[in-house]
């Protein structure tokens, strides 16, 4: 089976916490976590509520795997409708909190409603109740973290949490697990907030022992193993350098978004890069980066951990932000850095440090501060609005203040929670934003890497880098190479990636397995640990079926095919520099073979036939 | 004639003395190949993931055959990702 069979739905406004049983004939067709969570999701909402009201839900959903002995086993995932797109959304994360609820019983906790005083749901195996949440309520996540760890004395007890920032009403407010593992994208802190919800504390004690087929599930798992630690990126690359190895990658080869997405290079990458963060610092001879880490299962440990020096401007008598906490990933240093023209290794770090802390997604905001900048240079806002700060591109103090700034939603921070959308529309240049169905873009520009451009315009939750990552293949040549300046073929290859990531993001298993699994070492798993006969195929037609689920509902929230489309400024302005000099995205030339592909209409409806055969008619 | 290497990750390691940090500049016979320039400086072609000459990808079977010009930048990656 993998799955417990059993599901804690929590109502806020009654302040009850029901078990009961799983929709098993969901579970065949959907998996679990994204999928089967978005499935959950579509039958009990009406897709057009406010995403802020106590008619939202929000779930938090483990995959058959999760807390399993599955390499990367104890992801799960955020679903609600999203404040910052108005569409559903899946924030996935890694630490141990997922396997923490996996071990006391509970493939998932459906919240409901919202709490009338502020709350906090404790768990522990089968007990659950809500507690005031009366002392937490304007804390931090880390300081929150600690309360919780104190007042019930466990160590060992796992924390979902959400900071000022999603109080604050930051409309991209992440919830974050173990201090610094984040659901960090749409803003599905945001909605836990609208309910009250301060925290989840999980104690599992249970085991995970429902397997289908121990042997074959060993099997598979073991030879999974294996396969990770022979290969070169899953076995040495991500342990040693990280996601972050990609700066100067993608900055070579100038699809590296830069100053608001106006440049495609950013002469300062090599500074913010993953070799950048071993290298010595001047003053007490320690490199940026302590340790890599990994989350529960996990045998690649991609993840960082990081100090800032001391005498740096941003922590200087702060002696609080001296220790070792998580560090930069590509993403948050992409966002940070080169988007806002920052090349401060340290300021990235402590503003990535604010983010964990407060719960804020760094992309986003990082974003969001490279249009304020913009906007700055244009002179639609002004010192005056900033509250006296500078704002030029550039500047590490005026991001550091920024981050400040938005972690408690005061001053000009409460403009940037907006998001980049709203905050240029706000500012008269909407122009300006760089964003898809409202969310902001991540760490590759479209105009080098063509498939991305596809893959953001039609990504189910914006803009987002991991709803099909055709850079493995278009850059990093995984599992085949192909050019990232074409467009023949990429409408396929981004199909086949978006299905087979949200397979994957429904099992519990990590994303970056795929560097080095394919869904041959994939399937066998889900296989020996589920009920049931789960090849390749069926996998892929579940992630198909959970693609057409998620855009079913989009469309009946509201959103229309002419939201599959990016920012004039990657349509029509050509890149600068590089490779791709002189290149727009060419996205027209890959749209209506999609569509196509899809089975879906030329206008972006889903057929009827298409429906009816992944069953969603 | 005059050509740029910068080797990256676990890479850097094979970069010559004279280097700063994952740069050297390099004087080569006209006509070299990548792949000459690479077995030069040690380093393994078969760690040789990433080539990018001027930051377009090199194919492996492009790395013997394609000759270095006057100002190129060769930089190289092991197998490596992210997200």
């Amino acid at each position: 089976m993998a799955w417990t069979r059993k599901i804690l739905r929590v109502d806020l406004s009654a302040g009850t916490c029901i078990p009961e049983a799983l929709n098993m004939a969901w579970a065949n067709e959907y998996l679990g976590q994204r999928g089967l969570a978005t499935k959950y999701l579509a039958e009990e909402i009406d897709p057009t509520c406010d995403p802020l009201g106590p008619e939202n839900k929000m779930i938090m959903a483990t995959g058959p795997l999760t807390g399993t002995m599955a390499s990367t086993g104890g992801r799960y995932s955020v679903i609600t409708k999203s404040p910052l797109t108005g569409l559903v959304a899946c924030s996935n994360s890694g630490g141990f909190i997922g396997a923490e609820m996996k071990n006391a019983g509970w493939d998932m906790i459906i919240f409901e409603g919202k709490a009338p005083e502020p709350v906090y749901l404790y768990v522990e195996n089968d007990k659950a109740e809500l507690r005031s949440a009366a002392d937490l309520w304007g804390k931090s996540v880390w300081e929150a973290d600690e309360l919780l760890h104190k007042k019930h004395q466990d160590a060992q007890l796992r924390i979902a949490c959400i900071g000022r920032s999603a109080e604050a009403g930051c409309l991209y407010a992440a919830v974050i697990n173990d201090l610094h593992r984040a659901a960090g994208r749409s803003g599905v802190g945001t909605v836990m907030a609208s309910k009250n919800l301060k925290a989840v504390a999980v104690r599992g004690t249970l085991g995970v022992g429902n397997i289908d087929d121990p042997k074959a599930f060993m099997d598979a798992v073991n030879a999974g193993k294996q396969v990770l630690a022979e290969n070169a990126v899953t076995g040495q690359g991500l342990p040693t350098y990280g996601t972050q190895v990609l700066m100067n990658v993608i900055n070579g080869m100038g699809a590296m978004p830069t100053r608001n997405m106006r440049e495609v290079q950013f002469e300062g990458a090599e500074n913010i890069s993953g070799e950048a963060m071993h290298e010595p610092r001047a003053s007490d001879g320690k490199p940026n980066l302590t340790t890599n880490a990994g989350c529960f299962g996990c045998t690649i440990a991609c993840g960082r951990i990081s100090t800032v020096d001391k005498g740096h401007f941003s922590v200087k008598n702060k002696p609080e932000y001296w220790g070792n906490s998580g560090g930069l990933e590509y993403e948050a240093a992409w966002a940070l850095g080169s988007d806002t023209g920052v090349d401060d290794l340290d300021a990235l770090t402590y503003v990535n440090f604010l983010c964990n802390e407060d719960g804020i997604d760094p992309i986003s905001f990082g974003a969001t501060v490279a249009a304020a900048m913009e906007l700055y240079q244009a002179g639609a806002i002004t010192r005056e609005t900033t509250g006296g700060i500078d704002l030029s591109f550039g500047g590490a103090d005026a991001l550091v203040k920024m981050a400040e700034l938005t972690a408690t939603g005061e001053g000009f921070g409460k403009d940037l929670g907006l998001g980049s959308k709203r905050l240029c529309e706000k500012y008269g240049m909407p122009e300006l934003s760089m964003t898809v169905k409202n969310q902001e873009f991540p760490a590759y520009d479209p105009r080098g890497i063509q498939g991305m451009g596809l893959a953001y315009a039609t990504s189910n939750r914006g803009a987002c880098h991991l709803r099909g990552y055709t850079v493995a293949s278009e850059v990093l040549g995984i599992p085949f190479k192909t050019d990232p300046l074409v467009t023949d073929g990429k409408a396929e290859l981004v199909k086949a990636f978006q299905d087979a990531t949200a397979a994957v993001d429904s099992s519990g298993l990590c994303v970056f397995t795929t560097f080095a699994w394919s869904m041959e070492n994939i399937a066998p798993q889900v296989d020996g640990a589920c009920e049931g006969d789960w090849n390749v195929d069926r996998m892929l037609e579940v992630g198909e079926r959970i693609w057409n689920l998620e855009r079913d509902f989009n469309m009946r929230a509201g959103m229309t095919a002419d939201q599959d489309t990016l920012p004039k400024r990657l349509l029509k302005e050509a890149a600068n520099v590089g490779p791709a000099q002189g290149r727009v995205n060419d996205l027209d030339k890959m749209l209506p073979e999609y569509y196509e592909l899809r089975g879906w209409t030329p206008e972006g409806q889903i057929k009827p036939e298409t429906l009816n055969r992944l069953g969603l008619g | 004639m005059h050509v740029r290497l910068e080797l990256y990750a676990s890479l850097m390691k094979h970069l010559p003395p004279d280097a700063v940090r994952h740069r050297a500049e390099v004087e080569v016979d006209a006509g070299t190949s990548p792949h000459a320039l690479l077995d030069r400086c040690g380093v393994p072609r078969e760690q040789a993931h990433l080539v990018l000459r001027n930051g377009v990808f090199l194919y492996p079977e492009q790395r013997d055959d394609t000759p270095l010009e006057e100002g190129d930048v060769i930089a190289v990656w092991p197998p490596v990702a992210g997200g």
